[in-house]
């Protein structure tokens, strides 16, 4: 039969390419890799993770019987982003409530301070912030020293206004965080989904011993590695456009790009992530070890793509590396692709790496399986 | 015979000589009814063989009465504790081991025992006379410091042995000692446990191998859950007195001659054993139809004394008939040498270890050629570099003429695989994993479905299409295996263990099935343990520490073996005979290099 011959036989890919499927869709584990997460994670993400400062308790130990103070903690007490703000009369309690983490900012006003104020002065208030929440407690702060600024503006209200520069932000003029953090999570769950089906793949039929069957049977390499790919190319697809139709959709996030090209971008992406979980399975020996595997790889890919901070942040060795992780490529194109009308040339200055990469870790997956006959 | 309890011994029934106590035992998982109402007693002092195929009920009986899981119904007491209500003294009067003994492979043997003995409650130093006279017991002293993950399979087992006595216990029980054990070591592990029993321990023992059955006192054989007998395997063995006989040098002939006799309405089972034919009469029947099978091939027939095997199979009513279905439908295979499988010099090493030592051979198209050694001999590694699925540090391995690592899927085509424990896919129904092996071996269209159907009707396995392969019997596991490894009509097929754990009567068929094969010209390599299956090979290669230690004939091998302790040795008096002598070489060898 001269189909035997060739690397790729139609009927052997069938085969293979039904039993992937069906094991995908009947393993309980892979199921839940593929259907749990993704949703979870998107509303997980979208909702609760923010990185805007909401709904935080401040305390206040005012000293001052004044009318600037007074006029301080009323704009306290209306300001948005302030659930409740605690009056307390002695600065040992201040302590207390940031030790037990109850609030977040302590302001002490000083006993002079209207007076001061009255007198042309700068009023003193010392602000203590919990360190041990950083972030939140900077942005806080500065929070507060707007607010301060704003009762500083108004008791000087005849020496006129200092007007600071206007800032007008691009592409997402109100910095809605959801904005930014949607569409790149469509790029993290497609990331995730078939970095963990394919990883999984070659380790399952290792533990059942199924692998050795395989390769003792006509059918090739290749046709081993693209019967395990496909299901695994067509599902993290599918959940990369599932979540920017979400995106889209629900969460109205403007999509300003082509469509299109962020298609190709897609399948791109996902063919090289395949390429690194076939890796992964290749080499581990059962399935423990090669979930290990993907979550060894993948937490520190999604850390360092560029998703949780500046890729330009990063010490210059690691910013070489965030250039091997598909997820860095993509992230600009998508995140491109959603807020700004990015071009084409711009897409494709980051859709070449995707594809050198899918190319070499498909390679090396192919070369990974054939070496385990050593 | 089938309960225990009313028995003439008056022995028997006396409290002080019982140490267990089964009353109406019955356990199931879901439907799967693993026990049914089992009675039975099991004496102090006596070594009592818990006997039955895998999946027969023998672990979930060991289990119950190590208190590790609890009877759906009925009773049973081990030295005077009921195994619900006394769970704990149960732990203290039992020592257990499991099959796979849990030891820590990252400890050496001194810190396993040591471990275990804390584990008791003892203070190890204290008892450094304990642990000397276990030392000395197990012969282990040499290998203290040696971590347990580096011993051999019977090392380990012996062991677990010694940490299952750090109590001294009054009941053992003993799951499976024997699996993955070499003969030598088996004989070793058999006189530990009768010095134990003379001391009047009670020692059960758990076994798949129904040659070990017949070294017991006493047997309980299960199958599918119920108590097929109770006794001294002897009693059992003598109802078929005059009933076991023997065709002797058959030769060449004697597939053909066996499926014949198999055919034959007054034999209910039969073997080949080397060049002779073993055949069991059924009972109230006469020899007439195979005195003259004799006759017709000119053959000696011989009166032979029965075995403990023959005496499970007739109780069983009997093996199955001696027409292979699969090779029937097969045409004779042509192949364009003499020589199916050869291998020259292969070596494989991992490390420092190595694993094949310089193996070459031949197999001639239409063989049954056997590699037969313990666990860790070398049999599965010089069977993956023959098939292709591991490259040799040095030396070749081909079939039919072509290396297999860098064979084309047509090389490929011409070959069977079935690996060991029956690889199928589990996620996949029967049907689909059928589906799956016809189209991985590109067979497409009208052909691919009138195979896959044959193969269901041959095997049976219409019941079975779209249940998973997990949830099959074993023995039709077996088959569906089978079935997945000649759908294409391979002319040579590679078989690793295939009959192991499968019970007695489905590997008489399994073996009707190859023999059919063979005498069509298929050439097939199998992997074995069970000494006694190697009788159905060709010739047979021991392989020992890596090494050859023999090629040959099975009669050849046991000729070799004969002495005047042991007139007319089994393949397993062979193999331990071969064993010894290369011990010996090789003792003299080191000691000519000192």
């Amino acid at each position: 039969m001269a189909q035997h011959n060739s690397y790729f036989a139609f009927t052997r890919l069938r085969a293979q390419f039904i039993k992937e499927v069906l094991s995908i869709l009947r393993d309980p584990r892979s199921r839940m890799v593929v259907f749990a997460p993704p949703l979870l994670q998107l509303l997980v993400f979208a909702f609760a993770a923010t990185l805007e400062v909401r709904n935080v308790d401040i305390a206040v130990h005012n000293q001052d019987t004044g009318r600037w103070s007074y006029e301080l903690i009323t704009r306290l007490d209306r300001a948005d982003f302030i659930t409740r703000v605690y009056r307390v009369t002695d600065s040992q309690e201040l302590r207390d409530l940031i030790d037990q983490g109850k609030v977040i900012a302590a302001l002490d006003i000083q006993p002079d301070f209207s007076r001061a104020i009255a007198a042309g002065d700068n009023g003193r208030i010392q602000v203590l912030i919990d360190g041990r929440r950083s972030n939140s407690g900077q942005i806080t702060a500065s929070y507060l020293s707007t607010i301060a600024a704003e009762v500083g503006a108004e008791a000087n209200a005849g020496t006129g206004p200092t007007t600071p520069a206007a800032v007008r932000n691009w592409f997402n003029p109100n910095l809605t965080y959801r904005w930014f953090i949607v569409p790149g999570l469509s790029g993290i769950l497609a990331f995730f989904s078939a970095l963990l089906i394919t990883s999984l793949s070659i380790a399952r039929e290792r533990e059942l011993g199924t692998f050795d069957q395989l390769l003792v049977s006509p059918t090739s390499t290749p046709e081993i590695i693209v019967s395990k790919s496909l299901p695994a190319l067509v599902i993290g697809t599918m959940l990369g456009l599932l979540m920017m139709a979400a995106a889209a959709g629900p969460f109205q996030i403007p999509f300003n790009g082509s469509f299109g090209l962020l298609f190709v971008s897609l399948v791109l992406f996902i063919l090289s992530v395949v390429g690194i979980g076939l890796m992964i399975s290749a080499i581990s020996a059962t399935q423990q070890q090669a979930i290990l595997g993907a979550f060894a790889i993948g937490v520190p890919a999604v850390l360092m793509s560029g998703f949780a901070t500046p890729v330009e942040n990063m010490p210059t060795m690691l910013q070489w590396l965030a250039q091997a992780i598909p997820l860095t490529h993509f992230l600009i194109i998508v995140e491109g692709s959603f807020l700004k009308a990015m071009s084409p040339g711009d897409i494709l200055a980051s859709l070449w790496p995707l594809a050198l990469i899918a190319l070499v870790s498909l390679t090396m997956a192919t070369i990974f399986v054939r070496g385990r006959l050593q | 015979m089938a309960s225990g309890s009313t028995t003439s011994d008056p022995l028997r029934d006396t409290d002080s000589e019982v140490a267990v106590v089964i009353d109406g035992v019955s356990k199931h998982f879901g439907s799967v009814h693993a026990l049914q109402s089992l009675n039975a007693h099991i004496r102090y002092g006596c070594l009592t063989g818990l006997v039955g195929p895998d999946g027969a009920g023998k672990t979930t009986l060991m289990r119950i009465l190590t208190g590790l899981l609890a009877p759906n119904s009925g009773q049973a007491t081990v030295a005077g504790f009921d195994v619900v209500d006394d769970n704990d003294a149960i732990h203290v009067a039992t020592g257990y081991m499991p099959q796979r003994f849990g030891l820590y492979e990252d400890l050496s043997v001194m810190e396993n025992m040591r471990l275990y003995a804390q584990l008791r409650g003892m203070d190890a130093d204290r008892n450094a006379d304990l642990f000397a006279e276990l030392l000395d017991f197990t012969r282990l002293a040499p290998f203290t410091e040696r971590l347990a993950g580096k011993l051999s399979g019977g090392m380990k087992q012996k062991l677990g042995l010694a940490c299952a006595l750090m109590a001294r216990p009054a009941v053992l029980l003993l799951d499976e000692p024997g699996v993955g054990v070499d003969p030598v070591s088996r004989q070793d592990l058999w006189r530990m446990v009768q010095a134990l029993t003379d001391e009047g321990m009670a020692v059960v023992w758990s076994t798949a191998y129904l040659d070990e059955a017949e070294r017991c006192d006493s047997v309980l054989l299960l199958n599918e859950g119920q108590l097929a007998y109770d006794g001294p395997p002897g009693e059992l063995t003598a109802r078929l007195t005059n009933r076991s006989f023997r065709l002797e040098q058959v030769g060449d002939q004697r597939r053909a001659v066996l499926a014949e006799a198999l055919d034959l309405e007054s034999v209910s089972d039969g073997v080949i054993q080397g060049a002779g034919v073993r055949m069991v009469l059924r009972a109230d029947t006469g020899s007439e139809q195979i005195t003259a099978l004799a006759g017709r091939v000119d053959a000696q027939l011989r009166a032979v004394p029965a075995r403990f095997e023959d005496a499970f199979i007739d109780l069983l009513g009997g093996g199955p008939g001696g027409t292979s279905a699969l090779a029937e439908g097969l045409s004779p295979v042509e192949l364009a040498s003499d020589v199916a499988v050869s291998c020259r010099d292969l070596t494989k090493r991992f490390g420092d270890f190595t694993a094949t030592d310089n193996v070459s051979f031949e197999v001639r198209k239409g063989e049954i050629f056997g590699l037969l050694g313990p666990n860790g001999a070398g049999k599965s590694t010089t069977f993956k570099m023959l098939c292709g699925l591991l490259k040799p540090t040095s030396g070749e391995a081909q079939v039919v003429g072509l290396d297999l690592r860098r064979a084309t899927g047509a090389a490929k085509g011409q070959l069977g695989y079935m690996a060991q424990k029956f690889s199928l896919y589990g996620l996949l129904s029967v049907r689909q994993n059928l589906e799956f092996s016809a189209g991985v071996y590109g067979l497409k269209g009208a052909a691919r479905q009138a195979r896959i159907e044959e193969m269901i009707d041959i095997f049976g396995l219409q019941p079975w299409l779209s249940a998973a392969p997990d949830s099959l019997p074993l023995g039709y596991k077996q088959r569906l295996a089978l079935a997945c490894a000649v759908m294409h009509r391979p002319p040579v097929l590679f078989l690793d263990e295939p009959t192991s754990g499968v019970d007695p009567i489905t590997r008489r068929e399994f073996w009707t099935h190859i023999n059919g094969l063979a005498r069509k010209g298929v050439t097939v390599m199998v992997t074995t343990h069970f000494m006694d299956e190697a009788e159905y090979c060709d010739r047979v290669a021991m392989l020992y520490r890596a090494r050859l230690i023999a090629l040959d004939t099975p009669d050849a091998l046991k000729r070799g073996a004969v002495s005047d302790h042991q007139p007319d040795p089994t393949m397993e008096d062979a193999f331990i005979h071969l064993v010894e002598a290369e011990d010996l070489a090789d003792e003299a060898r080191s000691g000519a290099t000192v």
